[in-house]
């Protein structure tokens, strides 16, 4: 599906478009179909090529280029929005014409508003993108070389930042074995690829372990989840959401995902997983976050309440009836006294970290 | 071991200062084995023993502070006639079940039952009948390291008897600075100046503390300065000679408070201002910022430390440097003579203890090639400046990032007056929002009558009630705001009394708690209660209710030796009830706050 390039592809504002992207990136796409995708493009690189779209080189017109930029690297279903975002921002200093600093960093902010703009719920997206902006304006050589030099290393540490955070998922993955032992049972919420990649990794290792799911209704993500995991050959066994505390007793550790890491160090993330942290907290079992590094968004919600809204229609199978309301927040916000450990590319951190790292980065 | 120092104890360690605590009454005779004091009785020790420490009691008139006698158990010789000479003086002196103090001694260093006789001579001489003549002195016989240890402590015991008995006391102070050894002499003195405490006028001054600061300023800049504890009295007196506000100590003191100053409040401000004209060294500024803070006029922590970093660029732009010193020596030295008369007044805020190191920092990183004229410029706008950034500017943008925590319908509480907050609820006012607000107060201070007229005065919705009934209004609420005084490196708020059981009533609701405060109120110590530091106010106060003159049934407190009033002005509130902290840095989790302080002082404020 082709996607209009600057606009918002859900033109209903109060539904979330960040999980409607996911929800269609999941729905066509899986990673069977994208080895098969990848095998024909190889045997066909103009059509692969065609296909993409490259995006046009066009300085001039920061403003499309940067929105055509990240669809290019968006369609990819593997790569995460924000990683998308971040090459994209770098390509931006690659192609720009500007002469000098100041001159620059107002390209980069317009072209990261615009992206943040694109969907305005999602998280690391403008988490990303703030990140990508600290990091590379944050040398301090910059003011006393020439432009050339100066813009050079912004590439530089650009194409770093990139490539990090297109690494974050191998790093997290290699970092996490030593959690995995064999005969453990994990249970798992929502449908995180840095989830999906550590368990690929522990099964590539023979390490012998159960995976319990969530159904993770609305969105139907446990299904997916069970699916990806049996291909890989691990014993799946699926639950209802209700069913958690059930079956907490036979759970060794929880693994999710995040939509974004907080300064408090909770994170925000699919609804339900600020259920799954209490039932596991009051059971002591540990929670392990994975998460990469450019999800560190500069928020702090006091309560559930306190975010940006992001909601997604639930679809009951039967009418409501009128008169009747219902939650449709996609999202929750679990408090840091519930996390164990967070899981990131920048090494296995504590939750109180969070803050410490975003401190020395933004201020 | 060397000789340079003589140890005090063969344990090596600090010698352990045994003292009844908690709520005892001075009078008591026969005092109970006090139960902070955890000493299994030894019985070897038991027998002999039993009169030591108890042969400088009058009988019936019992010392809060019991020194333990001190551990020389290996210098002894075998057969020295003291041992059993002095145990047979002692023993006939009515034997006291104080025998669990000296055990207590005892297991600290070896259980050597001859440990007894240097002990027992030094006691005998704190008798205080006995000036100088110590009878466990005839060791001179053996010179082992120990007995000429043993030798020095009887003289210094000897010594201090003599100086109670009226000579001055220069000379043992004079003796050692800073050395440890001090304090035990001073401890070994207060046994027979037990009796004087309570008339003796002794003062605050830490004049001392300050000399000792400098020197060591040099080797420790970043270490906080340990605090000068009052229970130390010969510290207290050797800072006596100082002091400029004569106080007397308050009667009828709260035993696990007494490392803190307290003094009998009534006569401390007629006394400073009769002396107005004849305090010369004395900038005039800062001498009415000391009366402020001593009526209480000036209270608040950013309000102390403006008034105070104020009355310093006054003095500063009167200054002249005397001939033949430099200017920053004697600056320094005076705003230490200045601040020495501001802890008279009122103990430090930790906020005016940052500010002061800053102003010290600035004098000492001053270029030397600057003139006179220019260097009391430049110091000048440096203190305008940190007024400007630190507390100002600060609070504008503490009160920016607040405010994106209150919504529409909110209903916000607050304890006591704290400036920050006040600005924070005005300018939500100002934006429109919709909320209203609930001011919980506290005796003595009653500080939140001034918060709600002011509140009220702008058209704030207000609820006033009082800390009694916290819990039964907390479910109406759904932010809690506070300020405070200080945040420590653990996280932990210290703040006016009552903050920390507001915070805990909130955290047990489940209502987010944010503790408003200037980074520049940070401080690197870690306090785990309330009772390590903290200050002392009148309690007086707290047996008169304002506008109830028939409430006087506490009317004579002080004479009931029974009754101890404690006026606590801080407390310490622990991280886990806090759920964020805002600063100029931005909203913070309280586990963040050693990050601010290691990043953000070495850079900004002593560069």
């Amino acid at each position: 599906m082709e996607l209009d390039a600057a606009q918002n592809p859900n033109p209903d504002p109060p539904i979330s478009a960040y999980y409607q992207t996911r929800a269609e990136h999941h729905a066509v796409v899986s990673s069977d179909w994208l080895a098969h995708a990848a095998a024909a493009a190889a045997s066909f690189p103009d059509a692969g090529a065609g296909a993409d779209a490259a995006p046009p080189p066009s300085p001039g017109s920061n403003g499309g280029g940067v929105i055509e930029e990240f669809n290019f690297w968006r369609r990819k279903p593997e790569a995460a929005e924000a990683v998308a975002a971040i090459m994209a921002l770098a390509a931006v200093i690659r192609s720009s014409r500007a002469t000098t600093m100041m001159e620059l960093e107002i390209e980069l902010k317009k072209a990261s508003d615009k992206l943040k703009s694109w969907d305005a719920t999602s998280i690391s997206l403008s988490a990303a993108c703030d990140l990508f902006m600290r990091f590379v304006t944050r040398t301090s050589h910059l003011e006393h070389e020439k432009f050339d030099a100066a813009k050079s290393r912004l590439i530089e540490r650009g194409e770093k930042f990139g490539e990090i955070s297109l690494k974050a998922r191998k790093t997290i993955a290699m970092l996490s074995q030593d959690f995995i032992s064999d005969g453990c049972t994990m249970l798992v919420h929502g449908y995180s690829r840095v989830v999906l990649e550590i368990l690929k990794l522990a099964a590539s290792n023979r390490k012998l372990f159960r995976v319990l799911c969530t159904e993770g209704r609305p969105d139907r993500t446990g299904l997916r989840m069970s699916n990806e995991l049996a291909a890989l050959g691990i014993p799946v066994k699926v639950l209802i959401d209700s069913a958690v505390a059930y079956s907490m007793d036979e759970v060794d550790m929880v693994f999710v995902g995040a939509d974004g890491v907080v300064e408090s160090g909770g994170i925000i993330n699919m609804m339900g997983t600020y259920q799954i942290a209490l039932v596991a907290n009051s059971m002591n079992k540990p929670v392990y976050v994975a998460a990469e590094s450019y999800k560190f968004a500069r928020l702090y919600p006091l309560d559930q309440k306190d975010m940006t809204p992001a909601h997604r229609p639930i679809d009951f199978g039967v009418p409501i009836p009128a008169g009747v309301e219902v939650e449709t927040s996609a999202r929750d916000y679990t408090p840091p006294q519930y996390l164990t450990l967070l899981l990131t590319d920048l090494g296995v951190l504590t939750p109180s970290v969070v803050s410490d790292e975003l401190i020395q980065l933004y201020l | 071991m060397d000789l340079r120092r003589p140890p005090r104890s063969t344990s090596g360690g600090v010698e352990p200062k045994i003292r009844q605590v908690g709520f005892v009454t001075p009078d008591v005779s026969a005092p109970t084995e006090p139960a902070a004091v955890g000493a299994a009785p030894a019985p070897q020790s038991g027998t002999a023993v039993g009169s030591p420490t108890a042969s400088d009691l009058a009988p019936g008139s019992l010392s809060p502070v019991m020194i333990p006698p001190p551990l020389h158990a290996d210098h002894l010789s075998p057969d020295s006639p003291s041992p059993a000479a002095s145990d047979a003086i002692l023993a006939s002196s009515a034997p006291q079940p104080s025998s669990m103090r000296f055990d207590a001694a005892s297991e600290l260093g070896e259980d050597d039952s001859r440990s007894l006789a240097p002990s027992a001579g030094e006691l005998e001489a704190n008798k205080g009948d006995l000036a100088g003549d110590s009878a466990s002195i005839p060791q001179k016989q053996k010179t082992s390291k120990a007995e000429r240890r043993a030798i020095q402590e009887a003289q210094r015991a000897a010594k201090a008897a003599a100086k109670e008995a009226g000579l001055s006391g220069k000379s043992t102070g004079a003796a050692s600075g800073a050395n440890p050894a001090i304090s035990k002499q001073a401890k070994l003195a207060k046994t027979s100046q037990k009796k004087d405490v309570p008339h003796a006028a002794s003062t605050v001054g830490s004049e001392k503390k300050i000399s000792e600061r400098l020197p060591e300023r040099d080797r420790k800049k970043d270490a906080p300065h340990p605090r000068m504890q009052f229970d130390d009295v010969h510290r207290v007196e050797k800072a006596k000679k100082r002091a400029i506000v004569n106080q007397s100590e308050a009667r009828n003191r709260v035993e696990l408070f007494r490392h803190l100053p307290q003094y009998v409040h009534g006569t401390q401000l007629p006394d400073l201002e009769s002396k107005f004209f004849q305090l010369e060294p004395i900038h005039p500024s800062v001498y009415k910022v000391g009366l402020q803070y001593l009526s209480g006029e000036v209270s608040g922590g950013n309000g102390r430390c403006i008034a105070m970093l104020l009355a310093f660029r006054e003095a500063i732009k009167d200054y002249s440097t005397p001939p033949n010193k430099t200017l920053s020596r004697d600056l320094t030295a005076k705003i230490s003579s200045y601040v020495s008369f501001f802890i008279e007044c009122r103990p430090l805020s930790i906020s005016m203890g940052n500010a002061i190191r800053f102003l010290k920092n600035r004098i000492a990183k001053l270029p030397l090639t600057l003139s006179e004229s220019e260097t009391k410029v430049s110091l000048q706008t440096d203190i305008e400046r940190f007024i400007n950034e630190k507390i100002v500017v600060a609070d504008q943008v503490i009160v920016s990032h607040a405010i994106t925590k209150v919504r529409d319908d909110d209903v916000l509480l607050t304890y006591g007056s704290s400036s920050v907050v006040e600005m924070i609820l005005n300018y939500a006012h100002e934006l429109g929002r919709k909320f209203r607000v609930i001011v919980v107060d506290s005796r003595p201070k009653l500080e939140g009558q001034g918060l709600l007229r002011r509140l009220v005065a702008k058209g704030i919705n207000c609820t006033y009630t009082h800390i009694n009934a916290v819990s039964y209004i907390m479910h109406e609420v759904t932010r809690v705001f506070l300020g405070a005084s200080s945040i420590l490196s653990n996280g932990t708020v210290y703040s006016r009394v009552g903050t920390a059981s507001v915070a805990m009533v909130a955290h047990a609701f489940g209502i987010p708690v944010l503790v408003c405060c200037e980074a520049y109120k940070f401080h690197e110590r870690v306090q785990l209660d309330s009772i390590c530091a903290n200050e002392l106010g009148d309690p007086d106060v707290i047996s008169k209710v304002p506008g109830r003159a028939d409430l006087g049934h506490l009317k004579n407190w002080a004479d009931n030796e029974n009754l101890q009033l404690l006026n606590l002005m801080y407390d310490a509130t622990p991280s886990d009830y806090v759920s964020m902290i805002i600063t100029d840095y931005g909203m913070l989790p309280p586990t963040s706050v050693p990050v601010i302080v290691r990043e953000y002082r070495k850079e900004h404020l002593w560069v």
